[in-house]
């Protein structure tokens, strides 16, 4: 099959109709670029959407309280519900089986200092569980553990972004953080992919907070995270059971809705993963679109490359050349530009992506960028369909009578 | 080397359709060296087309070397152009971004013969028609001599049995159209059988047969003393 002569044809061919490659590679690049901008384009948007829900885990539900509306089994309206250790405890026994993680949050806003440095954070109290709920990512030392909650030790846990604030060039580690005139020894750095706001965070052992801050066992929120088996109905059944038990031990009616607030993220999960699909078919229509357009550009091509080329096409059967060798030669001429032109296309549209993505960011478009195997597909789809293309007008050049190709001038 | 018999050609023209060919017979031992000749519109080309397979006849035989030529495929037609066949046409029609020396070794390309010694070959074509020198110009950079010399050279190169010439001389002045003919009259000399078409009386009487068509059939058919073309050069 590899015949070196019959590619010495086609790329002196190529070579010596310079004007005539370039153009017709020039429409393919531009079709495989634009396919690709658009698709890398539409790949940020996805990536941005799926950013804003990855932060926390989406199996998650948090549990608030507040006043009641509703008067119920003697008590007043406006009644405080106030969470408190046992509630939690209660929570994390009575749902064991179903529990994946589980933390309690305590709400806190200090002024932290270290050496010249000050600024506010939010400081959240809270469980060890508390680390995978938020998937923080410990980037140097350690996150709270049983040990600090057992023995109320004041360490702090604290974003990159507190870290980069305070101490500026030198490392946190180790050293001791003043947090609302309290000193707290730093114990680990982390970093999270839900953006600044959430590396801006000081993370505190929950029962270290309840003592230094008037000595209660009082708790703000229940977040926890479900067996990831449970499937959306069940994940939901198992929200309204809490709901419903937890009204229950605080007697609040059933229909208030602010005594108890039970939030479940996998309703969140069903409107991301439908919004995910939308713009799966959005990304679909474009890359058809696109490769439509390239195929028939490339079939305009070829036609043109034939017809320019019908009297060389006489000229060399006259001098003996079969059908199938005149179809060779047009059809692997225009795989090979199509396959040169479409990898330019491609470099010069991952560029372009690489070069203005970071800029794009404020356009909800987040790492703009397309896989190496869509591309390639892409790619390939293109030579095939070319090649198909061209198959019709290189067959038909092959079996036009010589004279009709040598006469025509 | 060839026979003809009652070949008949038509084109059509909108509706009707215009008798080109009402008729031909006609035989060519080996070794003739034939000129055809008539006025413009006679049909002299396309009988040579026919001839020479790049078209073909709507009744009638033809039979080329012992082998009736007629329903040919494409494939077969490929074959038999490049063993039996050397073509060399008015307007050249060399390749034109292939320069001398590939243009003449197309045809051994199509043989199938190696690189190698296509190209000595090819060399040696081009040395025959005193073209050494130019092998590696493209025919752009070639006079008009040259280039029928060059097309000469490759209509040679794969060593056929007849050689067509359509009006080879008709783009050329009369100097150049002599060291045209002597070419052919040399191969003539070694042995290859020619059909020319011409214009030109002269040029006629440079072969040793002179075939005159007119309104489609072959009016007369005689033998001539030949000229050398050497003596005008
Ligand atoms: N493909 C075609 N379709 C229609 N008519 C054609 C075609 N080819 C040739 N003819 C007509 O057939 C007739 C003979 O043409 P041909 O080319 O054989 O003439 P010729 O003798 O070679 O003339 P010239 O000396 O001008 O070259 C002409 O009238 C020409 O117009
Ligand atoms: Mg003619």
């Amino acid at each position: 099959m590899f015949d070196i002569d019959l590619w010495r044809e086609i790329f002196q061919s190529i070579n010596k109709n310079r004007t005539r490659s370039l153009l017709s590679g020039f429409t393919v690049a531009f079709a495989i670029l634009l396919f690709t901008i658009l698709f890398g384009i539409a790949n940020g948007l996805q990536n941005t959407f799926a950013e804003a829900f990855v932060d926390d885990a989406n199996n998650a539900i948090f549990i608030n309280s507040g006043r009641t509306t509703k008067a119920h089994k003697g008590n007043q309206v406006g009644r405080q519900i106030q969470f408190k250790n046992e509630d939690f405890d209660y929570v994390k026994d009575e749902f064991d089986e179903k529990i994946e993680f589980i933390t309690a949050r305590i709400y806190k806003n200090f002024q932290a200092s270290f050496r010249g440095e000050q600024n506010v954070y939010d400081v959240r109290a809270v469980h060890p569980d508390h680390q995978f709920l938020e998937k923080t990512k410990i980037k140097e030392g350690r996150y709270i553990n049983q040990n600090d909650l057992n023995n109320k030790t004041k360490v702090v846990v604290i974003g990159r972004l507190v870290e980069d604030d305070l101490f500026l060039k030198t490392t946190a580690l180790g050293k001791y953080l003043n947090l609302g005139g309290i000193q707290f020894k730093v114990v680990g750095i982390f970093t999270d992919d839900g953006g600044d706001n959430e590396e801006r965070k000081i993370y505190i052992p929950v029962s270290t907070a309840q003592y230094l801050y008037g000595n209660n066992d009082y708790l703000d929120q229940i977040n926890l995270t479900y067996n990831p088996e449970l499937n959306y109905d069940q994940a939901l059944a198992f929200s309204t059971l809490i709901t419903k038990k937890l009204k229950n031990r605080f007697s609040v009616a059933r229909s208030d809705q602010r005594a108890i607030r039970v939030r479940n993220m996998a309703e969140g999960t069903k409107a991301v993963s439908q919004m995910t699909v939308g713009l799966t078919f959005i990304i679909l229509v474009i890359g058809f679109g696109t490769l439509i357009a390239g195929i028939v550009g490339i079939s305009n091509i070829m036609i043109f490359i034939v017809k320019e080329r019908t009297k060389e096409i006489g000229i060399r059967k006259a001098l003996g050349a079969s059908p199938k060798s005149i179809v060779s030669i047009i059809l692997i001429e225009s795989i090979i530009i199509t396959a040169i032109a479409g990898y330019v296309g491609l470099l010069i549209g991952v560029g372009v992506l690489e070069l203005v993505g970071p800029s794009l960011k404020e356009y909800f478009i987040k790492d703009p960028g397309v896989g190496n195997g869509l591309v390639i597909g892409a790619t390939l789809t293109l030579i095939i369909a070319g090649a198909i293309a061209g198959y019709i007008p290189a067959k038909k050049a092959s079996q036009i009578k010589p004279i009709i190709a040598l006469r025509n001038d | 080397m060839l026979k003809i018999h009652q070949l008949h050609k038509s084109y059509p023209i909108g509706d009707s359709s215009l008798h080109v060919l009402k008729g031909i017979d006609l035989n060519v031992e080996d070794g003739e060296m034939v000129a055809i000749m008539g006025s413009s519109g006679s049909g002299k080309s396309t009988l040579l087309n026919i001839i020479g397979m790049l078209d073909e006849a709507d009744s009638g035989d033809y039979i080329l070397d012992g082998l009736p030529i007629k329903n040919l495929t494409e494939k077969k037609a490929a074959v038999y152009r490049n063993k039996f066949l050397g073509f060399i046409f008015q307007s050249f029609n060399l390749i034109n971004y292939k320069n001398a020396l590939e243009n003449v070794a197309l045809p051994l390309y199509y043989q199938g013969m190696k690189r190698k010694e296509r190209q000595e070959k090819a060399l040696f074509h081009l040395g025959k028609v005193g073209l050494t020198d130019w092998a590696k110009h493209l025919p752009k950079e070639l006079s008009g001599g040259q280039k029928q010399r060059v097309a000469i050279a490759r209509a040679l190169a794969a060593n056929p049995k007849l050689l067509l010439a359509d009006e080879p001389t008709g783009a050329l002045d009369s100097a150049t159209s002599h060291e045209i003919m002597a070419f052919i009259q040399q191969l003539n000399d070694e042995g290859k059988t020619i059909l020319m078409v011409t214009h030109e009386e002269d040029i006629a009487n440079m072969c040793k047969r002179i075939v005159r068509l007119k309104d489609g059939v072959i009016m007369e058919d005689e033998k001539v003393n030949q000229v050398r073309a050497q003596e005008h050069v």
